[in-house]
């Protein structure tokens, strides 16, 4: 009987789950996966957390709460850092100790803490750890590593080349065909676990294709094109997500043919108050490209983000057929 | 150059003496308000935390009394503060009131820029001037802290109602027309002295409370609708560990001369939040657990809405409050706060303890009694 390991739906799953399976299949456990969010999973998570949390972090506690009882593992690690001289966010350093005090009757959760602030071979030492659980053996611990590794640039190229991770893991495509109307190509900038489940995003990205839209995401864009966009700014951001938010904004400013940017945040998300702000400030002084702000919270309804959505496409759409620069009054 | 900072709480008076020794010119912003508040609001981003708001308010009020510079401290994450500096360069910058940045942290770009900021604000790099300003301004802070202390336990005890406030806010009057640490120093002397001359009840056992949670708002007595002493005149001795000169000795001299920091709040809070997270999370954590340990009633936890670290410990103390069976309120803080509705929160708060108090003199054969 192998050992069974859940891995909850949630936040850095989008980013990392073809890693993470990889690697605890190569050590032959088994992987189980929570179910997709649905509004049981939403609500057990709201109820069972913290009404200050964010959006995701109550999302998260619900996809734990739909493990427990079918798995022998939990795997929570403690994201500090994945990156050299960068943070994620406070509340997902301290996650899997939010998630041991707050539910009941939880199995065993691996919580290794995953640093790569100091140095990037942190991670094999992370891995290692986590690998321990399964195997006694440090040659078959860094084989699964490595071939980790390679799902996780596989699955990276494919997130660039644009499809979507639904997409990925379902095996699916759903190419935009394209209609008479004219296509749009519109950035929709945002955290992977906000944007990509589509729940919490109310179908979203797969409402702006419907709509004849070409969507371009952070992923899309070149680590080094961020980079150099990122220098823009005086002092770097410290946070990953910000210096990529930031940097992949800028780029699509410089892009000829970017139609709109769309901005997605969770309401209470600390690192996207700063963020969103100071990309909306970059684009308003640098350009005219239109840009809206949607915030999630568990009190969103479909109807009104779909009404400001498609607002916003229209009034795109209009301006590319039919402004004329002449004042309407006269 | 005219230099200002923002306000936190008491923070203004070691500033001052920093700036009056090395001869700088400089402004005092006005004092917080809800003018300060309701300016920052306008400005500054919805979601981003209060403390930002007082901040770009206290810019805003300063740069109207002619101030063209600003001094901030930052860091580099996870907490947000970090970012402030940044925050409030770009936001100044769009409402046409631009202030020169002096960031107070370790830049980027190594010790040359460091140095460079050090020597635009203080003229030049004369070490030993240097060294002697921070030691006296590292004192002031130490000392004011200890008065604010003593003022936390003379407070419930003073027989006069209103007798430790009185003299609170006259040496606060005294202070702004003092120059220089070494007045600065002589006055708070004075003030402790007058503090420690008022009618006691010295028998009187108060119940005592802990105040732990984010700096800027335990700290600054606007924010919090001055909690501390609100909760003395209602009789209670309170206690707050995180404090302006800790941050001082603790977080930057030990750090930078790698001495060893006290990290007694680390080593309780570890069953509980294994890292730091940044912010004051794992202070929030361990003091709550000293707290309890100490004998203390209860616990208030006061941070500003969308604290990343502070939600992290809101949903962690729970399992403190189990274990050790103490009592925790928390209070959430933003722009829209009402005073009534806070008061009543602790009022509420403070007669859970003390009917906790009784239960536990009298033991559990209490009867509520009616005639």
């Amino acid at each position: 009987m192998p050992k069974t390991v859940g891995i909850p739906r949630g936040l850095f799953f989008y980013e990392y789950y073809p890693l993470w399976k990889r690697f605890f299949e190569e050590l032959g456990a088994q992987v189980i996966l929570s179910e997709p969010t649905s509004k049981q999973i939403l609500d057990a998570g709201v109820k069972s957390c913290v009404d200050e949390a964010c959006l995701p972090l109550k999302v998260f506690h619900g996809h734990v709460l739909n493990l427990v009882g079918k798995v022998d593992y939990l795997f929570i690690p403690r994201l500090t850092s994945v990156s050299k001289n960068e943070y994620i966010c406070p509340k997902i350093g301290g996650l899997p100790d939010m998630i041991k005090h707050t539910l009941q009757g939880l199995p065993r959760i691996i919580d290794t803490e995953i640093n790569l602030r100091k140095s990037s071979s942190n991670a094999y030492k992370a891995a290692y750890e986590i690998g321990m659980n399964f195997s006694s053996n440090s040659t078959e611990i860094r084989k699964a590593y490595k071939k980790a590794l390679q799902s996780h640039e596989a699955h990276k190229e494919k997130l660039k080349s644009g499809i979507l991770p639904d997409e990925i893991f379902s095996k699916k495509s759903a190419r935009i065909h394209p209609k008479k109307e004219l296509t749009l190509d519109i950035a929709v900038i945002g955290h992977a676990y906000n944007l990509f489940d589509s729940y919490v995003s109310m179908e979203m990205l797969a409402k702006l294709r419907k709509n004849n839209i070409n969507i371009h995401t952070i992923d899309m864009v070149d680590e080094s094109d961020i980079n150099q966009m990122h220098k823009a700014l005086r002092k770097r951001m410290f946070w990953n997500f910000g210096r990529r938010a930031v940097g992949s904004a800028l780029h699509f400013l410089g892009r000829e043919g970017m139609d709109g940017v769309i901005y997605v945040m969770s309401f209470g998300c600390g690192v996207d108050s700063f963020v969103c702000d100071m990309v909306e400030r970059r684009i308003r002084q640098n350009s005219d490209i239109p840009f809206i702000v949607l915030t999630l919270d568990e009190h969103s309804g479909e109807a009104g983000m779909d009404t400001r959505l498609e607002a916003f496409i229209d009034m795109i759409r209009w301006r590319k057929l039919n402004e004329s620069n002449i004042p309407a009054y006269g | 150059m005219k230099v200002t900072f923002p306000h936190m709480g008491n923070t203004y008076i070691c500033a001052k003496a920093l700036m009056d020794d090395f001869g700088i010119d400089y402004v005092i912003p006005p004092f917080n308000s809800k003018k300060t508040l309701e300016i920052g609001t306008k400005y500054a981003p919805e979601l981003a935390c209060l403390p930002l708001k007082i901040n770009i308010g206290n810019f805003v009020q300063a740069h109207r009394q002619g101030a063209d510079t600003m001094i901030i401290t930052g860091g580099c994450g996870p907490c947000r503060f970090g970012y402030y500096s940044e925050m409030n360069r770009e936001i100044l910058k769009d409402i046409g009131c631009e202030l020169d940045v002096i960031a107070l942290e370790w830049p980027d770009q190594g010790l040359p820029e460091f140095l460079r900021r050090v020597k635009k604000l203080t003229g030049g790099l004369n070490v030993v001037k240097i060294s002697r300003v921070l030691k006296d301004v590292t004192q002031i802070a130490k000392m004011m802290d200890d008065f604010e202390r003593l003022s936390f336990r003379v407070r419930p005890r003073e027989v006069h109602k209103g007798d430790t406030d009185r003299i609170y806010k006259a040496f606060l009057n005294k202070v702004l027309k003092t120059a220089g640490s070494s007045e600065i120093k002589k006055l708070i002397r004075d003030a402790t002295s007058e503090l420690l001359s008022i009618d006691m009840d010295r028998d009187f056992v108060p119940l005592k409370v802990g105040i732990v949670g984010e700096i800027y708002t335990t700290i600054d007595p606007f924010t919090n609708n001055n909690i501390a002493s609100k909760l003395g005149n209602m009789g209670i001795e309170v206690d707050r560990q995180v404090t302006v000169s800790g941050w001082i000795i603790e977080h930057i001299i030990k750090n930078a001369l790698h001495l060893p920091r006290d990290l007694r709040y680390a080593e309780a809070a570890r069953p509980y939040l294994g890292t730091m997270i940044g912010g004051h999370a794992q202070e929030t954590l361990g003091h709550t657990v000293l707290y309890a340990k100490e004998g203390y009633d209860g616990v208030i936890q006061v941070y500003p809405l969308t604290c990343m670290p502070e939600i992290v410990a809101e949903s962690i103390l729970p399992a403190v409050e189990r274990d050790y069976d103490i009592s925790v309120l928390t209070l959430i803080i933003d722009e829209m706060t009402g005073e009534a509705g806070y008061d009543t929160r602790i009022e509420a708060f403070v007669d859970l303890l003390k009917r906790r108090r009784e239960r536990k003199n009298v033991g559990e054969a209490t009867v509520l009694f009616g005639n």
